[in-house]
């Protein structure tokens, strides 16, 4: 069993994070140079949590398999970051974005992480500002911002269709500002395979350098992984072709709890798949359905030109099926209503899956010039990859794996059940529940790296001695041998078949039935199908070359091997959780009207999987979540 | 399609290197051009010999991972777009493409595609930051910024650090990337107090890493994904000499 105390602040949640700060140990300012912190990946949770760290005064060490922090996916986000600024008028509060959070969750994450997150969210933007972050503006200086799915007001704030950008160049410029200092060691292109704990306690890693091949021990006196989510276990998704599991299950596999690993975010926005050699999928912004309308030929199989078919012969099922929310229902639902109309036989694209997202009304109403200042980037992205004009004609989206709501198992100061190791960023559980609304995950990862993770990590630092560097521990020296042996055994397959190959196959099963919509029989098949997947992996693949020198497809296959064995646990949560939530959609369980239905009785909680050995089978713990401010309710967005 | 592939294949970062030649066939349009190489690298795997090393992560043109010369330009034949961005519809059956890394002194090349553009970081840590440490700030609608003004911040901040720009100018200078980043700092009232201590110091980092000079080809603004213009060039340049003028005063 594992140890899962949230060690949430009891009281008021107003008060709860303030209190909880106050009573939580600091670290002498003195002593913190004495400590020394390593930081996993520098998206924008690993690079804003270095930075802060070192201005405390920690020593830090950070990692990223990247050429340079400036890599890290975060850099793709388009649409925008949420903040409870008000700065609209429109009603906003932290606690509306705090009910609003809780609420598109469907009621599947803890109230006080989610309050705390939409309390923070105000300092987030003043920051980013300070460091020169160029949000959009409008005429007379002001912020600007846009509206979002699964919210009535206006809190999203925006750098054209490049937030993530601006944002992660802000925090690496922070983090930059650091390694001048000296206070920050960066390592690039420097992979983490593997942590070391000593008495229970995370006190290091064992990282490959991607250039020499070099494998290497690192000794600190805690561990924060901000390594970013598993969508790509989909194989085709939004993420970058380098997002993996391999750290967070590096790290499940040194006994931290992997939380509720198939609540995957389906984004409803994306370019259709167009082939069979397709490597990724590209997302179309969220903020396009502030203007674009989603719809698809009332009469299924009609193929003619969008422009072709007339307006009553349109079926705008967004607006028609959810009159308040419209065009900005959350993405689950937006996904899942897409997919309905597939289903039913209304795609628009020949031979595959694809609806509608038509701006002409958008245009008519604001003009060429408004829409192309809002979106023109995105727009020409699209034409780029499809050949199609989007100002002339309707863009063609379908959903596709984007985010992931699960991860690592994290506590109210985030640390997991591991002592001393922390996660922050996508890489963790914590916020987002069932479901992550739009321009949240760079809220929550700045949160996490900006304001929370430098203040609790004291909590745990300072009973403990300081200064911890003894690489010659044991422990060290087997989690190398191990990393050595895996990867000689890569090397020594010798098969004819590309890692990509088979995770490509990985990613068709899970797909298929781990997707948008699951079912009992479907996830049966699919857990019976994949231990087939590894044999053959593990037969199969072909990694030419040596582990001694810069070696991609070694690179590449090390992340497929850990994709193939995690792939099991999110399989067996979708198939455990018998209820739909959010982005979980079991077919069994829904309403008459078809719309996810949760059973609150049997699965209100957190499912949190336990490694229990190799060929073993996993245990699940469950984290129970109480409801005290946003009583759980049938989620409506009609 | 059919097409030559002509690349240029190097062990590691002391192998001397040279240009291979390649017959790949089975090209269609909406392949994008890495896609094409994936392809290609599987025959490679099949055939048991190592495939090309080329980097890429978002291949959506924001994370500057991609990129190489390809017949001769950076980022093939596509203005204003990645190498990642490139569709095969722009080439026809026959066509030979030769691919070459970026060539510079400060980008040393680690395996066949694959450069170090680690220098860019060593700018950027030089000054390319504002000094304000977390938790420091005033609300964000304390201080109003002229839209132009963020508006031009922005479209400079648009750098993806890819070194296109480096690798197209016959000097191997960094001006239009390091002129990019001192231009959104400096032209922000929340970058002035650092301006001319910023500039001073990222144009002696961008010497001390060995980029070259700049002697005003503008190769690297006709190259750039981004469309970055040289005229940071010269403000940069005005930010130095005034850097200057202002040290010896104080
Ligand atoms: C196309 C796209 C658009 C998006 N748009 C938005 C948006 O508009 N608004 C929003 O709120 N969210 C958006 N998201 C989600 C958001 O971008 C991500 O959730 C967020 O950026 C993740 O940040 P992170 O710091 O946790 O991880 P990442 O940015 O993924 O960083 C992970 C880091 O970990 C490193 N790493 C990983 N594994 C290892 C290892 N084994 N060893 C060493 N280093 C490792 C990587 O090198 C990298 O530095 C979008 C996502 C996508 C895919
Ligand atoms: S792969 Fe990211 S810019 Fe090309």
């Amino acid at each position: 069993m594992l140890d899962l105390n949230s060690r949430c602040p009891d009281g008021p949640i107003e008060t709860a994070w303030d209190r909880h700060r106050q009573s939580i140990k600091l670290v002498n300012p003195a002593n913190k140079r004495k400590y020394t912190v390593i930081v996993v990946g520098t998206g924008l949770a690993g690079a804003s949590a270095s930075a802060t760290l070192a201005e405390l005064g920690y020593n830090v060490k950070a990692f990223t398999f990247h050429d340079s922090p400036r890599r890290a996916h975060s850099i793709a986000a388009q649409g925008g970051i949420n903040a409870a600024k008000n700065y609209q008028n429109d009603g906003d509060s932290v606690y509306r974005l705090f009910y609003d959070t809780v609420k598109g969750g469907d009621f599947r994450s803890r109230e006080q992480n989610v309050y705390r997150l939409a309390q923070v969210s105000v300092d987030i933007i003043d920051h980013c500002v300070a460091q020169g972050v160029p949000f959009a503006r409008e005429y007379g200086g002001l912020l600007a911002n846009r509206s979002f799915g699964g919210a009535l007001v206006s809190r999203t704030f925006y750098a054209a269709g490049q937030t993530g950008q601006q944002l992660l160049l802000g925090a690496y410029s922070a983090l930059s500002k650091e390694i001048n200092s000296g206070k920050v060691k960066m390592h690039n292109r420097s992979e983490l395979l593997d942590i070391v704990k000593i008495d229970g306690h995370a006190k290091g890693i064992v990282t490959r350098d991607l250039v020499t091949g070099e494998v290497t021990s690192h000794a600190a006196d805690a561990v924060v992984l901000a390594t970013g989510g598993y969508g790509n276990a989909f194989f085709l998704s939004t993420n970058a072709r380098g997002c993996n599991v391999t750290a967070t299950w590096r790290a499940y596999k040194r006994g931290a709890g992997f939380a509720n690993p198939c609540f995957t975010q389906i984004h409803p926005t994306c370019i259709p798949v167009m082939g069979d050699h397709q490597s990724k999928l590209t997302l179309m912004s969220e903020s396009l359905r502030n203007d674009g309308r989603v719809w698809v030929p009332k009469k299924a199989g009609d193929f003619r030109k969008a422009r072709d078919i007339p307006e009553n012969e349109r079926d705008y099922y967004l607006e028609r099926i959810y009159p308040t929310f419209g065009n900005l229902v959350p993405r689950d639902v937006a996904s899942r209503s897409a997919k309905k109309m597939i289903d039913k036989g209304h795609s628009v694209v020949q031979g595959g899956s694809g609806v509608y997202l038509d701006f002409a009304d958008a245009i008519k109403r604001l003009g060429k010039d408004a829409i192309a200042e809002k979106y023109g980037n995105l727009f020409d992205m699209y034409k780029q990859i499809t050949g199609d004009n989007p100002y002339e004609t309707a863009m063609k989206i379908y959903p596709a794996s984007h985010y992931t709501m699960g991860g690592l198992w994290v506590d109210y100061n985030l640390m997991t059940n591991v002592p001393g190791l922390y996660a922050i960023g996508e890489a963790n559980f914590s916020d987002h529940g069932a479901n992550r609304l739009g321009a949240s995950a760079l809220m929550q990862g700045l949160a996490d790296g900006y304001f929370v993770l430098p203040y609790t990590i004291g909590d745990y630092l300072a009973p403990q001695p300081h200064g911890f560097d003894d690489t010659s521990h044991p422990a060290f020296a087997e989690a190398e041998a191990q990393v050595k042996a895996k990867t000689d055994k890569l090397l020594s397959v010798g098969g004819k078949k590309s890692a990509d190959h088979f995770h490509k196959k990985l990613g068709k099963l899970i797909w298929e039935e781990c997707g948008m919509a699951r079912t009992e029989p479907g996830l049966k098949s699919a857990l019976e199908r994949l231990p087939a997947i590894r044999e053959e992996f593990w037969s199969q693949v072909s990694v030419p070359g040596s582990g001694a020198a810069l070696n991609q497809q070694l690179e590449k296959a090390g992340r497929v091997a850990d994709f193939l064995e995690f792939g099991e646990i999110m399989l067996r949560d979708a198939l455990t959780r018998n209820e739909s939530c959010g982005g979980h959609f079991r077919e069994e369980s829904q309403t008459p009207e078809g719309e996810a239905l949760r059973d609150d009785e049997n699965f209100q909680h957190g499912a949190v999987w336990e490694y229990a050995g190799e060929g073993k089978p996993s245990i699940r713990n469950e984290e129970a979540l109480e409801f005290k401010y946003v009583l759980p309710s049938q989620r409506s967005y009609k | 399609m059919n097409i030559t592939l002509k690349v240029w294949r190097q062990a590691g970062p002391k192998d001397a290197g040279k240009f291979e030649t390649y017959q790949h066939d089975g090209i269609v349009e909406e392949m994008s051009f890495l896609e094409m190489l994936d392809v290609f690298n599987e025959k490679l795997l099949e055939a048991g010999t190592e495939p090309i090393a080329f980097e890429h992560d978002c291949r959506e043109g924001i994370c500057g991972s991609c990129g190489c010369m390809v017949n001769g330009r950076a980022h093939g034949p596509k203005d204003g777009a990645t190498l990642c961005q490139v569709h095969m519809r722009s080439y026809k059956d026959g066509d030979t493409i030769t691919l070459e890394p970026f060539r510079a002194k400060a980008f040393p090349i680690l395996k066949d595609l694959v450069v170090d553009r680690s220098a860019f970081d060593s700018i950027i840590q030089a000054g390319g930051y504002i000094s304000v440490r977390t938790g420091a700030a005033q609300d964000a609608n304390m201080r109003p910024v002229e839209k132009a003004i963020a508006d031009e911040a922005f479209d400079a901040a648009t750098c993806i650090g890819c070194g296109a720009c480096v690798a197209s100018c016959p000097n191997g200078s960094a001006s239009l990337f390091t002129s990019a980043k001192i231009a959104h700092l400096n032209m922000l009232p929340q970058g002035e107090p650092e301006k001319y201590k910023r500039a001073t110091a990222m144009v002696t980092a961008m010497d001390d890493a060995m980029f070259g000079a700049c002697s005003n080809h503008e190769e690297c603004e006709a190259t750039c994904p981004k469309g970055i213009g040289v005229e940071y060039i010269s403000q940069m340049n005005k930010n130095l000499i005034w850097g200057e003028l202002f040290e010896h005063d104080s």
